[in-house]
């Protein structure tokens, strides 16, 4: 209550004082979904109660000199369908002040952050999965000189949103990170062609006792370091994160210390890249809640190895996550593209890329565990693969401008998915074989008129069997969107269901304001963003959405 | 308690609603905000510290995995060194892919041949502060670095427009300089 007031107070003197001194910058946005759904048998889509649901967010920051406030204002009115249903109500679950300074950034209330790659720490916001682990608390950023970068923050993370109000993690969270750029600290070594940068992080979470039969460790830390090297077109970069033991929901009770590993190598020049990812992980997941499964309370990211598929057959059948128990994966991608006014590459070159990526199971060795005294139920060393495959997935690109106004892609996936170790689907098991083949084409009738077609086709002996979609869009620079998308899953094997997923869709543009309608049925499915995946049910019925952003 | 948070939103609501009546022109007259991000290179940089020696700069919010972002940059690209010749124009392409996609974006930015500065946005604070939902969204800004244009989204003809603009600010700043 009295933080509120604060707050407020705090709030409304800063925006009259911005406004009495020479104004200041407001940014923000506002972003409101409203569905009108049906119920759909067929489909499995049902509609709730109130058959309207809303989600509407808006964002405010206000800067004045080296002075920035902000909020995010929150509404689920009920949440949309297949958003996390413990969303509730209204509120404003982020807020925060901040001081940034030449050399330091002060941050008070609700904040972001991440060191290195996340694998120890990151904070942040995925809206349209409904993923938002904000810390509450305090953060400190020190920059003493060019090339050194200095982080600390303590606090609570939000783990949920109920009736209006943020849910606070149990647990405290706790973080120092340094990183040095030796290039911009050593002068005689700036002009170097061989460019260095190492850091290294802490992370610790207390939570009190919350286990009657284990005694648990009431401080878990986490460490590691990174570093990244260039030298002229290769470059490397690392990092290597030890979680102590932390038995918890996730992981059985155990008490296994953890590991993450990530390591990127790469090599690029004008008009090609060549990156190979290899990825380890062991018992890495780290909350600020040790009692917590599921999608919530993440201290730490733990990023997927493969490619993020965007047309729709290939993103979202059996679109593959990380494993939270752990895995090891490799990751190939070659970028080239057929220089210009050659024989191959046309008038404006001819784009490829090809991505294959594998995830198997690691191997635990219970020999030299002990189980019985400590209950260390195995023991694993990094980068230890098994036969056991999680996920395959071989894909490839083409992108060819034929000229002025044609222009084409061609994409090819092959996949092969481990449905008994993340489940996507009832009607299916073991390995899931699926191959799917793209063409996209476009067509600029006029400077200011264009049209897109796109025709998918997905092939698979399992499941629901075979698919075809087709998209055709036309848009009208620079406001206006026309949409027509059917989705036929033509080789299910009840041929009752073999049915039209129809979908319209409109939208309007203005600056920097956004109005779409979307009217149809869309199949349920599997909504990812950056290796974190959600269920999106069925639905059939109108989306509205207004995104404005200043 | 519930009475004193909604009062806390209407007043934001009120400082929101009129700054949004007021920015109707897409935020006329702002500036950069101040962010520590990286660069390719990964060298430390702050996004205030923007500056082209009085000639316009294009900001583009883009991603590895979002499509019109590429079409967008691609398109642009087409006649970048044309129109760079013309205004001396600079674009600065904001990354917000994680760390999933991160370690892609110097090999896509090298295969599609972008002669574009990059910046890595990968924990989105410069995305939040300028305010940005989706990407793409891009900005312009004028020679003495306030935003003038900004557009959600990408269709192709719209390069034509963001063009337009462009030259035109290059043509006030050659009669200012007259």
């Amino acid at each position: 209550m009295k933080k509120i007031i604060l707050g407020f107070f705090g709030f409304a003197s800063f925006c009259s004082f911005a406004q009495l001194g020479q104004g200041g910058n407001v940014t923000g946005n506002i972003e409101s979904n409203v569905q009108y759904l049906n119920t759909d048998t067929l489909i499995g889509a049902t509609a709730p109660d109130q058959r309207v649901v809303a989600n509407s967010y808006m964002n405010i920051n206000y800067t004045v000199g080296k002075f920035r406030a902000g909020a995010r204002f929150e509404s689920y009115s009920p949440s949309i369908a297949g958003y996390p249903g413990f969303y509730s109500g209204n509120g404003l679950p982020y807020k925060y002040f901040q001081y940034a300074g030449d050399k330091i950034t002060v941050t008070l209330g609700n904040f972001y952050e991440q060191f290195g790659s996340g694998l120890i720490f990151r904070s942040y916001e995925e809206r349209a999965l409904g993923l938002d682990n904000a810390m509450e608390g305090a953060s400190i950023r020190f920059s003493p000189i060019r090339g050194v970068d200095l982080k600390g923050f303590i606090g609570r993370q939000r783990v949920n949103f109920v009736d209006g109000q943020r849910l606070n993690s149990d647990g405290l969270v706790r973080g120092v990170d340094g990183s040095l750029n030796l290039n911009q600290i050593i002068p005689a070594f700036s002009d170097s062609k061989f460019k260095i940068s190492i850091a290294g992080s802490l992370v610790s979470r207390y939570q009190a006792t919350s286990n009657d039969t284990l005694i648990v460790p009431k401080n878990v830390g986490s460490y590691g370091g990174r570093i990244d090297m260039k030298y002229s077109r290769f470059y490397l970069n690392a990092e290597y994160i030890h979680k102590d033991n932390d038995p918890n929901e996730q992981n059985n009770w155990i008490y296994n210390s953890g590991h993450g590993a990530i390591v990127n190598m790469g090599y690029s020049q004008k008009g090609l890249g060549i990156i190979l990812t290899a990825k380890s992980l062991d018992n890495m997941t780290f909350r600020s809640d040790r009692t917590v499964i599921g999608n919530q309370a993440f201290i730490n990211y733990l990023p997927a190895t493969s490619n993020n598929h965007t047309y729709n057959l290939a993103g979202t059948l059996y679109p593959y996550a990380t494993n939270l128990n752990g895995e090891v994966a490799y990751q190939l991608d070659v970028l080239y593209k057929i220089p210009k006014k050659s024989k191959l590459g046309g008038k404006y070159g001819t784009y490829l890329h090809l991505n294959v990526s594998l995830a198997t199971d690691f191997k635990r060795d219970t020999e030299g565990a002990d189980w019985q005294k400590n209950r260390i139920s195995y023991l694993a060393q990094p980068f230890a693969m098994t036969d056991s495959i999680f996920n395959f997935d071989f894909n490839f690109h083409i992108k060819h401008k034929f000229n002025k106004k044609w222009k084409a892609s061609a994409h090819y996936y092959h996949f092969i998915y481990n449905n008994d170790v993340n489940e996507v689907t009832k009607l299916a098991k073991h390995y899931i074989t699926s191959d799917i083949a793209v063409v996209d084409v476009s067509y600029k009738i006029s400077r200011k008129h264009s049209i897109r077609a796109e025709f998918q086709a997905l092939v698979t002996k399992k499941d629901r069997g075979n698919w075809a979609t087709a998209v055709i869009e036309y848009t009208i620079s620079p406001k206006w969107f026309f949409t027509v998308m059917d989705q036929y899953n033509y080789g299910h094997p009840n041929e009752d269901l073999r049915i039209h997923y129809l979908l319209g869709a409109f939208g309007y543009t203005h600056n920097n304001s956004r109005f779409m309608f979307m009217y149809g049925k869309q199949r349920e499915g599997i909504l990812c963003v950056g290796g974190v995946c959600r269920p999106v049910p069925a639905t059939n019925g109108l989306t509205f959405t207004f995104t404005q952003a200043f | 308690m519930k009475k004193i948070s909604l009062l806390f939103a209407l007043a934001l609501g009120v400082i929101g609603g009129s700054s949004f009546i007021n920015t109707d022109d897409g935020g006329l007259g702002k500036t950069m905000p101040s962010v520590m991000l990286e660069n390719l290179e990964g060298d430390q940089i702050n996004s205030a510290d923007l500056e082209n020696g009085g000639n316009p700069i294009i900001v583009s919010f883009w991603a590895t995995w979002c499509k019109p972002c590429r079409l967008e940059l691609n398109t642009i690209m087409d006649d970048f060194e044309e129109l760079q010749d013309s205004t001396g124009v600079k674009l600065v392409a904001v990354s917000i892919d994680d760390e999933r996609n991160k370690s892609k974006v110097k090999p896509v930015v090298e295969a599609e041949s972008w002669d574009y500065e990059i910046w890595l946005d990968s924990n989105s604070d410069l995305k939040r502060a300028m305010g940005v939902n989706y990407p793409p969204q891009t900005f312009v800004l004028n020679g003495e670095g306030k935003i003038v244009y900004s557009h959600v989204g990408f269709v192709p003809g719209d390069e034509e427009d963001l063009f337009d603009i462009v030259k035109e600010l290059h043509e006030k700043q050659t009669q200012a300089v007259e």
